[in-house]
């Protein structure tokens, strides 16, 4: 696929992938295989009929891939995007084990796109179930929620804090990885599914959850507010000026504009040189914003090594081209200050990898006597996050005790018709995995409110109503 | 989107002014010591205002602002009745948990004295004895004076240059009070992070609870950035969704005053920017009205 220039595009936002023309994804699609034991479709969390969209794309139908890919994901111009493709279907992928996997991830992409820029949008004929559906948090899994209920024939409301709705995707996610009119069109076609945005409200404070199903006539509500709370290192200097979360200089920079600053009020200077703690997307997404707000030099911070990086290859190797320069396994242990409240420096100690951890991963271990100093005047903290306490500290959920919201594992909560997931319920994932959360909350929430959902069979056990699945084809049950 | 009237205004000077925003379910949520963030344009900065009082009846909530900067600038100029703020978001943080506090000094300093006025409402609804005391640079910067009269058993009024009141600072009014009653179980204090700060040393020797208002520098207000992080003894604490009210003897100020000065030179920046456009406004203008 064809990029931007790494020198010309680290100072502007522009995409850094151009997508593909017809052409390309046609030669692409040629490369898979239609294997029959589809590897891919089991690698993918929300199960995209792979093979067949690629099939479709293949015969020069866009559409009726698009038709394909809507059919269980729905926003493919933004999975394509961000998904870590690598870990899910194109790590499977059979023509992978000896070449290049298919570019999975890129022909949803130019499929997604070419369905924004031709205006598609699949609203199926949808029956009004009568219930009304409330969700919290526009991001990934509200977004996810909101469009299986909007489907299933419910009157559904989103409730974002900010003054857009997108969540993660609008905020986090920069416009040189995923460009803003994408999110929009997504957007757009939930409201066609009839999905209504209620931007400026904070669920929680302007009304509690309780009240929604008491006072607001909601039947059913879906909290998907993400993790939310920054995680601070807690070494000395912390509280330095110099010394931001990521998702702060984040936020500034895509939702408030700060890169346009003064032209819009929200300012976010950036030092001459950053350094960024931790090795994720949104650390990648940090450095890379970085270096467009015109820092000179931008070093990455990791305590273990690239192997263990949690970031999606892309994003890594995106950065280093860009001029990012990494220093695996090295911790900061303390923020220099600069005798006027900003930062002068970051000391760090050297480390080396130990036994597995219970994650899986080598455990990071300092290395005695190795601490240097090194020279820096930002420093960003992008070492994950917290459970956000809002909604904990306003209603009578439980939570478990990290503080995220516990749930049963059809994702229903402890308060009768309230669902969760996403961030929120599992700690920091990805938007993929918030989606297929939100998806599975709404097949939860589907059954609680007893809509019949299409995908499942109606009849699971072998009894129903006290009768037999051996006898039922003699018993006539009057609905 | 924006339908947040301004349904009043009240100027109490040429840098204090108020406005009622209507909201009627934010009216009916709001309790004291929460705050709002605020929008003024699709280009502008969320701005943390704590809102100084609510009226359920006629939906509007009450915000008082000082024009400092360059966003509360364009505020004051462009806040007319009627005119609609782009975004209003809220209640937010913590409600002041009403205390069982029988007697309570209410200490507001300059703006402050806004956002302390439903506190102390609130203490007198609940029975408790309130003392007021406000403070204010000089007489022609005085506000809400008549509603402190009418909500507390006795009221202190200080100025700092004696043009009215006690002549002194709130810390003045706070040791004259504590002299006729030392019994008091609890003060509040809100104002600037300096005169809190004081505030919270003229009654520390005193061993009394005294529970300040923070409102450092923010962006969404709901816990998610981390840029509103404040020393509160050994912790960090979000001021957004842990506070903003904290027990004033365990805050480092000092960390605190530092962190407010975080963007001094931007905000210097947008302020100038932001004059001399307004400079060349105006000789348009008067350039308009010569040439007719």
């Amino acid at each position: 696929m064809r990029e931007q220039d790494p020198v010309a595009r680290a100072r502007n936002f522009e995409e850094v992938a151009c997508g593909y023309h017809p052409e390309d994804a046609l030669r692409e699609s040629e490369r898979c295989l239609l294997c029959p034991d589809q590897p891919c479709v089991s690698g993918c969390p929300v199960g995209i009929d792979i093979p067949g969209f690629i099939r479709k794309v293949n015969e020069k139908d866009p559409r009726g891939a698009y038709d394909i890919l809507t059919a269980t994901s729905l926003l493919p111009a933004i999975c394509g995007r961000v998904c870590p493709q690598e870990n899910q279907c194109e790590g499977r992928c059979t023509v992978g084990q000896t070449l290049e996997p298919v570019a999975i991830g890129r022909l949803e992409r130019f499929v997604g796109d070419t369905a924004i820029r031709e205006g598609w949008a699949n609203v199926p004929y949808i029956e009004p179930a009568g219930f009304k559906v409330g969700i919290v948090g526009s991001g990934p899994a509200g977004m996810a929620c909101a469009a299986d209920m909007a489907k299933a024939g419910c009157e559904v409301t989103v409730y974002e804090a900010f003054h857009q709705a997108g969540g993660v995707l609008k905020y986090g996610i920069p416009d040189f990885r995923l460009p803003n009119p994408v999110i929009d069109a997504e957007l757009a076609n939930l409201e066609k599914l009839g999905v209504r945005f209620e931007c400026n409200t904070l669920v929680g404070r302007l009304f509690t959850l309780e009240q929604m199903i008491t006072e607001m006539g909601f039947d059913a509500v879906f909290i998907g507010t993400g993790a939310g709370y920054p995680t601070m290192l807690g070494i000395p200097g912390d509280s330095l000026n110099g010394v931001l979360s990521a998702n702060e200089l984040l936020t500034r920079c895509n939702l408030m504009r700060g890169r346009d600053f003064p032209d819009f009020d929200t300012p976010q200077p950036i030092g001459r040189r950053v350094a960024v703690v931790g090795a994720g997307n949104t650390a990648m997404d940090a450095m890379r914003v970085s270096l467009r707000l015109g820092a000179e030099k931008v070093y990455c911070i990791y305590r273990r090594s690239r192997q263990e990086a949690p970031a999606r290859a892309e994003e890594i190797h995106h950065a280093g081209e860009e001029g990012v320069e990494f220093h695996w396994l090295t911790h900061p242990v303390a923020i220099l200050d600069d005798g006027s409240g900003g930062v002068r420096g970051l000391r760090c100690v050297r480390m080396e990898l130990g036994e597995p951890d219970d994650t899986g991963r080598r455990r990071p271990m300092p290395v005695a006597g190795s601490e240097f100093d090194f020279e820096c005047d930002l420093v960003v903290y992008a070492i994950g996050t917290n459970a956000n306490p809002i909604m904990g500290q306003t209603s009578g959920l439980r939570l478990n005790r990290r503080g995220y919201i516990d749930t049963d594992e059809n994702l229903a909560t402890s308060l009768a018709g309230v669902f969760a997931g996403g961030d929120i319920v599992t700690g920091a994932a990805t938007v993929i995995q918030a989606m297929g959360a939100g998806r599975r909350a709404a097949a939860g929430m589907k059954a609680y409110l007893g809509i019949r959902d299409g995908s499942r069979p109606y009849h699971s056990g072998g009894s129903l109503f006290g009768i037999s699945a051996a006898e039922r084809n003699f018993v006539r049950i009057r609905a | 989107m924006s339908n947040y009237e301004i349904a009043k205004r009240e100027d109490y000077s040429d840098v204090t002014f108020l406005l009622e925003v209507r909201h009627p379910m934010m009216a009916r949520a709001a309790r004291p010591g929460q705050f709002v963030v605020v929008m003024l344009s699709e280009h502008g900065e969320r701005v943390p205002l704590t809102i100084a009082d609510f009226d359920r009846e006629r939906g509007t909530i009450t915000l008082v602002i000082q024009a400092v900067g360059k966003t509360t600038r364009q505020m004051q100029q462009e806040c007319r009745v009627g005119a609609s703020l782009y975004s209003l978001v809220g209640p937010m943080g913590i409600p002041t948990p009403v205390s069982h506090a029988r007697k309570v000094i209410c200490v507001g300093g300059g703006l402050g004295v806004a956002p302390v006025y439903p506190q102390a409402r609130a203490l007198k609804e609940n029975g408790a004895c309130v003392i007021g005391v406000i403070g204010f640079r000089s007489k022609d910067l005085v506000f809400w004076e008549d509603r402190f009269r009418a909500i507390c058993d006795e009221l202190i009024l200080c100025s700092d240059d004696g043009s009215v009141g006690l002549h002194g600072r709130v810390t003045a009014g706070i040791e004259e009070a504590l002299k006729k009653h030392p019994d008091v179980d609890e003060v509040i204090a809100i104002g600037p992070p300096i005169m809190m700060k004081s505030c919270v040393e003229t009654t520390r020797p005193h061993k009394i609870k005294t529970m300040v208002s923070l409102n450092p520098i923010m962006v969404d207000g709901t816990g998610m950035c981390g840029g509103c992080r404040v020393k509160v003894g050994n912790e960090v604490r979000f001021a957004c969704v842990d506070g903003p009210d904290f027990d004033g003897h365990l805050v480092d100020f000092d960390d605190l005053m530092v962190r407010l000065r975080r963007h001094g030179k931007e905000e210097r920046r947008a302020l100038e920017r932001w004059e001399k456009g307004c400079r060349m406004q105006q000789s348009i203008n008067a350039a308009v009205a010569a040439s007719r």
